[in-house]
């Protein structure tokens, strides 16, 4: 009964006890939660037009930041660094259709899947080459990024916003919302999903594969470079960071691979599930649950729904 | 020119169901399995311990995960987390019973392996592909935190790390710090060579071919009759033995001693690229992927500075290093290109040219 008390029912009273913490907790879990999405956002957009699962997107993120701080350390200044960083992302999409894709056309997914690891060992190779393997600061002022925090009294108690995780939710859902009206107004967004429909009937209508990779590895890569960003100001830039790709992952499932809203409100039920989970069971447990909390979360959703929350519905036939 | 099919007549069943086939096929086999077991003798301490053993402990884990994924068609992350399993128990086994031979408790550790692979396939039946992916992500997070978190499992070892105790095999001691290489590596070839032979005869039949039914399309295989919730658990079971065995040997056969991080997400991406590129559904497939991404780098560290010294390039260490990751990535691009099927297809259509060279019409 003692155990039964400490999971069902103390965790709500502490929660009702002290409505500032859990205020908090919410607002760090929608914060990363936001970065998740940020970053299954550039799983899905690949995912949607190639059918590839990119496992090279999180080593993007990293070299996108590399790029941008490296450049800004060798005097470039920071807007500059920024555009260049991102004309180097354009550059490995031409790369990446022009060499991997285009001679793997047609393969089954797991070996696209098995080139992109191929993919980031290179960029692995690559980033610490050119820039070297030690952790690098993010270029926060530079690029007019908000610092500080203000804290609020809110319902009874002091609760901490950061000015980077409120400019980082601003920002990751700006650019959700301009690649959701780019995919659903313009003509290239119409082709895009022509494509994710069935390449053979996109091919027959005249639309080139080739350029909409091309154009879907560049969002993915600027959305890396945003995601680079905002991940770097808060944990620097390193290698390491390309972990937190592996914690898109669930996102990506729960959301569904195919989905736009399922990426972002993957992020948001990951997000907001660990830092609660973390804060208030992760206790009874020993602490530092987060790192498998998110992947339970995802597989409890994947036993109701197998296609993901979002995802398309599987028809199987014979 | 040597290798032919011409001549070589079958006249009973059993002879046409063989393995090997080819009477040269059997003798290349049996003169690979003696140079295997010669180099023990002749080569360096450097070849056995860093090359040859961790070798074939990655083979032996990309079997089983070949097994699951290559077979049975149920992609696994969790590769890594079922290693550890089986390394975890044959430690507990190993320090509790110290009077039972150690080779015993590093078969039965697979069995622990095997019971918790099951349990982490259950969702398999209703989650597939890339989904299916995250179920074993969450084996695979969730069993390293129990390494971490749970101390009895290392007997409340201060370090939390796994050692090695003295164990001897006929009065030799085969685990520890005192093992020679020679003998270490001896053992690992033969449960290796023997696992492999129980797995080829595995696929080969009645399990077998289940597998393949289910992978190629199992909503087929179902209406067939297979039992699909049987035939997935049973795969992920042997798979996971399999692991187990190969973490076990891995932990005290190779490293001597590991700590929980030996068993991380990264050790499971690599096996499964072991088996990727390797050829998925070939068991020499397995060996040829182990060779690629764990050989291919030493290789290239040796290789690379011998090569860049002419030019008068003298690079740093690091740089080598930076260098290797870009190379294996480029190579891994490169076999993909050339061969998506794997490392194993490359042998194949390389010993079908052989029966009909010097003559191919």
């Amino acid at each position: 009964m003692d155990v039964l008390y400490k999971v069902l029912i103390e965790p709500f009273v502490f929660m009702g006890e002290a409505p500032d913490l859990l205020l908090q907790t919410l607002w760090e879990g929608l914060v990363s939660g936001v970065l998740y999405a940020l970053i299954a956002l550039g799983f899905v957009l690949i995912f949607k037009a190639s059918g590839v699962f990119n496992f090279a997107q999180g080593i993007m993120v990293v070299f996108a930041a590399l790029t941008l701080v490296g450049l800004y350390e060798k005097g470039v200044p920071a807007l500059l660094a920024l555009v260049l960083a991102g004309a180097v992302m354009l550059l490995l999409a031409f790369a990446v259709e022009r060499i991997i894709l285009r001679p793997l056309v047609n393969q089954p997914d797991i070996i696209l899947f098995m080139a992109t690891f191929g993919l980031t060992y290179l960029l692995i190779g690559l980033g610490e080459l050119i820039f070297g393997g030690s952790p690098k600061e993010m270029i926060t002022g530079a690029l007019y990024l908000p610092q500080g925090t203000t804290e609020l009294t809110l319902l009874g108690g002091p609760v901490r916003f950061q000015h980077l995780d409120i400019a980082a939710a601003i920002i990751a859902s700006i650019i959700i919302a301009i690649l959701a009206v780019f995919f659903s107004k313009t003509r290239i967004g119409r082709a895009l999903r022509a494509v994710a429909d069935s390449h053979k009937a996109a091919l027959s209508v005249g639309i080139s594969l080739n350029q909409i990779w091309v154009i879907v590895w560049f969002a993915a890569g600027i959305v890396a470079l945003v995601a680079g960003i905002m991940w770097g100001a808060r944990s620097g830039v390193s290698f390491s960071l390309q972990i937190i790709a592996l914690k898109a992952l669930p996102v990506l499932i729960l959301g569904g691979f195919t989905s736009i809203p399922g990426a972002i409100i993957g992020g948001l039920i990951v997000g907001i599930g660990e830092k609660i989970g973390e804060f208030y069971w992760g206790p009874l447990l020993g602490g530092g649950i987060d790192t498998w909390l998110a992947y339970v979360i995802a597989l409890l959703f994947l036993l109701y729904r197998p296609q993901g929350l979002f995802g398309e519905r599987i028809i199987e036939r014979i | 020119m040597l290798y032919r099919e011409a001549g070589q007549f079958k006249s009973t069943y059993a002879s046409d169901m063989v393995v090997f086939r080819l009477k040269e096929d059997r003798a290349g086999l049996a003169v690979i399995i003696l140079m295997a077991y010669a180099l023990a003798f002749m080569g360096s301490d450097f070849l056995l311990q860093a090359v040859l053993i961790p070798f074939l402990v990655f083979a032996l884990a990309a079997i089983g995960l070949n097994l699951l994924t290559g077979y049975a068609g149920q992609l696994s992350l969790g590769t890594g987390a079922f290693m550890g399993v089986g390394a975890y128990a044959c430690y507990k086994l190993m320090t509790a019973f110290p009077d039972i031979n150690v080779i015993v408790w590093i078969l039965v550790s697979g069995f622990f392996s095997a019971a918790v692979g099951t349990l982490f396939g259950l969702p398999s039946l209703r989650i597939k592909g890339f989904y299916l992916a995250v179920a074993t992500l969450a084996a695979q997070f969730f069993l390293q935190w129990c390494f971490i978190r749970i101390p009895w499992l290392v007997n409340y070892n201060v370090s939390g790390a796994l050692d090695a105790p003295l164990r001897t095999l006929f009065g030799v001691p085969v685990v520890g710090a005192t093992a020679t290489p020679q003998t270490r590596y001896i053992v690992v070839l033969t449960l290796v060579i023997v696992l492999t032979w129980v797995a080829s005869n595995l696929v080969r039949g009645r399990i077998g071919r289940m597998w393949i039914a289910v992978r190629d399309m199992d909503l087929a295989a179902e209406l067939m009759g297979i039992r699909l919730l049987q035939t997935k658990l049973l795969a992920f079971a042997v798979s996971s033995y399999y692991c187990g065995v190969a973490g076990a040997l891995m932990v005290f056969l190779w490293y001597g001693g590991a700590e929980y991080d030996v068993f991380n997400i990264n050790q499971s991406f690599f096996i499964l690229f072991m088996v990727i590129i390797g050829g998925l559904g070939s068991l020499i497939g397995s060996f040829f992927g182990a060779a690629l991404i764990f050989i291919m780098p030493i290789l290239l560290g040796i290789v690379l500075p011998i090569m860049l010294a002419p030019f008068g390039i003298a690079i740093g260490a690091e740089t080598i290093e930076h260098l290797r990751f870009m190379i294996v990535g480029a190579l891994i691009i490169f076999f993909l290109i050339v061969e998506p099927h794997g490392l194993a297809r490359l042998w194949q259509i390389g010993k079908q040219k052989l029966l009909v060279w010097p003559f191919p019409y």
